[in-house]
């Protein structure tokens, strides 16, 4: 019996039409645009200035805060500007623009082929290496790995999970990184373990992609690592998220508001791990990564490896070009992605892929009256009333919303995905949890203020 | 069975006496003292219980407005002079006038001047759609047109206009209650004083990105070229963030501004006869060569 997360998610038909797409290696454009926010937390601090001259792999950008990570240029050229810049959703950002000159190389960074499998023996080295790196977490949160990693003093980390589950539909970049980067990855994990002292680590990947399990077997075997497993698991969206797949895995729920660390479980995605190898054994920092270019409307299915900050109209026309007519292109999978409102934006280090889908694939019906019927409560993975919630956010009732662990909703988009009258659940539940999270730091700053008095 | 009848109202007439009685010792026992005057000021209200005034309704206000001190912190925007007026008669009190408020939409980029970059097809929500991007045209600070404020109105005094794409605002109708102003997640709508006779002079764009994109993205747009800040003799205009705004405290209406705005994002509204742009140039014009005049004037007497 394969195993999977205990309560909620939804089967969507997982659409991997771009699965047998080797990675290529896309060109660099003629100018890229590094965003300073590429990651939670505080945005990074700009290090250069218009005029300057950066190699590939150079800092370009420093944490702004703890929770924060490098920036480096993915490309060897003059920087334009330091200035805001319209992003995927048309909203500002601090971005610095590159004008690629040749493809000249920061020193210090290994860039042969050959596989570095003798790992680093200090934790604190490895840790400092990936935050040196500009290591994000590239499952879509972003989170920098090297706070991760840090685990608050008092939890004990008992098993690393390695993401390989891939559960939103169509996209496929994690999968061939698995395929074709079997090794680096399962170096990577290793080297994971080991900052994070030396736990078993599971390497976990839907059964939709037996090629993958079965590689990653061997590869482990031949590599002959000891405390590295692969697990099948069964298919069923969400399985990705953090909390879902720690009870896919481990059989242990994360409580309200907790953190993974808490039921002694870390959670690092495929890419994550590919990123982690680059970093420590070839001294390489994060400045590409795979993105899916993928919809039944494409010119044409791939797996690039793109320089962050390339601009997203550069990928489509290598990909063959927009089709004629109208168009939706999301970034990232169709449960959780955005849509591209601005094709002139760059990739981010999160950015995992470009779907390209219909009007007719995309369009909401129209928005009915809530029948009860109770499906939004038998999707949704955490345990929430989907429909209550609802009702409340219309009602204004912040308490209620808060009483009811808004907090807790991770956004998949079960809710909307099931809800047979069109409510638009997620976007009414997003709102409200910024409201109500307005609410719980007003009160937690008052509650300071009144305790500094 | 007359002995039943006669039992039943015998039981039920004693009980009914034991009940008030214990109703009446209660009701003097535990009597709530309650100024009368709240109730009256209720009763002079508009009724509307919109929450306009800051308070939880009608009843709300009118015990706050028996509890202060005086009557300034206090103020329904709904029923306005006339209600305060009544209130104060009412609490024997004296009331300041106020001056008349009404919404006023700050975006003119109608469908015609805001071209269409990209086309929204999630919920139909002003702030769903504010806070997944910048809008649907190359205005990230304009409306973004799905009528929030129309459905927080509870007067019904605003609607879109299909045509324009923009909420518009029945002045007769409006009480100021600033629902719409909450509403709206773009901050387009602002509560201004209606002005003499319902005139005033509004800027109706807030874009405050430079002139070169505002152009491009809407031609109705604030460019921000300063000139109505530099024509304004009564320093009404405050001019910040590339973007003109128009004090309704010191303007006095002589509609300069609105005749040289090159892009015609200053509006006039309620004035009795259209603007004469030329009229209006012409005076610009002559007093500008006055003052020059004055200066050479000056100069010469300075070179004496």
């Amino acid at each position: 019996m394969k195993r999977t997360f205990s309560i909620g998610g939804v089967h969507p038909h997982d659409s991997k039409i771009s699965r047998d797409c080797a990675i290529e290696t896309l060109p660099t454009p003629g100018t890229v645009y590094i965003s300073v926010a590429q990651h939670i937390g505080a945005p990074a601090v700009p290090v250069v200035a218009p005029g300057d001259k950066v190699k590939t792999g150079q800092v370009v950008a420093e944490p702004g805060g703890f929770v924060s990570a490098f920036i480096h240029s993915s490309v060897s050229g003059t920087v334009k500007s330091v200035a805001p810049r319209a992003d995927l959703a048309g909203k500002m950002s601090m971005t610095i623009e590159i004008q690629v000159e040749g493809d000249e190389w920061a020193e210090g960074i290994d860039r042969s082929e050959t596989l570095v499998t003798d790992i680093p023996d200090d934790p604190k080295a490895i840790i400092e290496k990936i935050r040196l790196g500009g290591i994000v977490g590239l499952g879509g949160a972003t989170f920098p790995t090297h706070v991760k990693l840090s685990p608050p003093p008092g939890s004990v980390c008992e098993r690393l999970i390695i993401n390989g589950c891939e559960c939103e539909p169509y996209l496929t970049s994690d999968f061939r990184v698995l395929l074709e980067k079997g090794e680096q990855v399962v170096v990577g994990a290793a080297i994971l373990r080991k900052a994070l002292g030396g736990v078993p680590c599971t390497i976990a990947i839907e059964e939709n992609k037996p090629e993958a399990i079965k590689h990653i077997g061997e590869v482990i075997a031949r590599l002959n690592f000891s405390g590295i497993e692969v697990m099948s698991l069964k298919k069923r969206y969400p399985q990705g998220g953090e909390k879902q797949l720690i009870d896919a895995v481990m059989h242990r729920q994360v409580g309200s508001g907790a953190l993974p660390i808490s039921v002694g479980a870390v959670v690092q995605n495929v890419g994550t791990a590919l990123a982690v190898y680059d970093a420590v054994q070839k001294g390489k920092p994060l400045i590409d990564n795979v993105i899916t270019v993928t919809g039944n409307s494409a010119p044409r299915q791939a797996n690039f490896l793109v320089r962050v900050g390339t601009p997203l109209s550069f990928i489509l026309e290598k990909a063959g070009g927009l089709p004629e007519g109208d168009l939706k292109v999301i970034s990232g999978g169709p449960m959780m992605g955005r849509a591209v409102a601005n094709l002139e934006s760059a990739t981010l280090k999160g950015t995992s892929s470009l779907l390209l889908l219909r009007p007719e694939e995309t369009l909401r019906g129209q928005e009915g009256s809530c029948i009860r019927c109770g499906k939004c409560t038998d999707a949704c993975p955490m345990g929430l009333e989907p429909y209550l919630l609802n009702r409340l956010v219309k009602a204004g009732d912040l308490e209620g919303l808060e009483a009811n662990a808004i907090q807790d909703c991770i956004e998949c988009g079960c809710c909307l995905y099931s809800c047979p009258a069109n409510i638009p659940l997620l976007d009414r539940i997003r709102l409200a949890k910024a409201d109500v999270l307005g609410v719980i730091r007003a009160r937690a700053a008052a509650a300071k203020a009144a305790a500094s008095k | 069975m007359t002995q039943l009848v006669i039992w039943t109202i015998v039981i039920l007439t004693v009980l009914g006496m034991l009940l008030a009685a214990i109703l009446f010792a209660v009701a003097k026992k535990f009597k709530v003292e309650e100024d009368p005057r709240i109730d009256d000021v209720e009763k002079a209200m508009p009724g509307a219980n919109c929450g306009g005034c800051g308070f939880a309704g009608c009843r709300a206000f009118a015990e706050a407005a028996v509890k202060a001190d005086d009557l300034d912190s206090v103020y329904c925007p709904v029923g306005g002079g006339e209600t305060m007026k009544k209130v104060a008669a009412i609490l024997g009190r004296q009331v300041k006038e106020k001056a008349p408020m009404v919404a006023v939409v700050r975006c003119n980029g109608s469908c015609d001047v805001r071209p269409t970059v990209n086309v929204y097809c999630g919920s139909l929500s002003c702030r769903v759609k504010a806070t997944l991007y910048s809008g649907d045209t190359g205005c990230s600070w304009g409306c973004v047109g799905c009528g929030d404020c129309v459905g927080a109105c509870q007067f019904g005094a605003l609607k879109m206009n299909p045509e324009t794409g923009l909420p518009e605002v029945d002045e007769s109708k409006c009480t100021a209650c600033g629902a719409c102003v909450k509403a709206c997640p773009k901050a387009v709508i602002e509560l201004r004083a209606k002005g003499p006779r319902g005139m005033r002079e509004v800027v109706c764009c807030i874009n405050r990105d430079r002139g070169p994109q505002v152009k491009k993205a809407c031609a109705n747009a604030c460019i921000g070229c300063g000139i109505c800040f530099k024509t304004c003799t009564h320093e009404a205009i405050v001019f910040e963030n590339n973007v003109a705004y128009i004090d309704y405290s010191k303007c006095k209406l002589c509609r300069e501004c609105e005749a040289v705005c090159p892009t015609g994002a200053i509006h006039g509204v309620g004035f009795p006869k259209p603007l004469d742009v030329e009229a209006v140039k012409a005076r610009i014009a002559e007093r500008k060569k006055k003052a020059a005049e004055a200066a050479a004037a000056d100069k010469k007497e300075e070179e004496k």
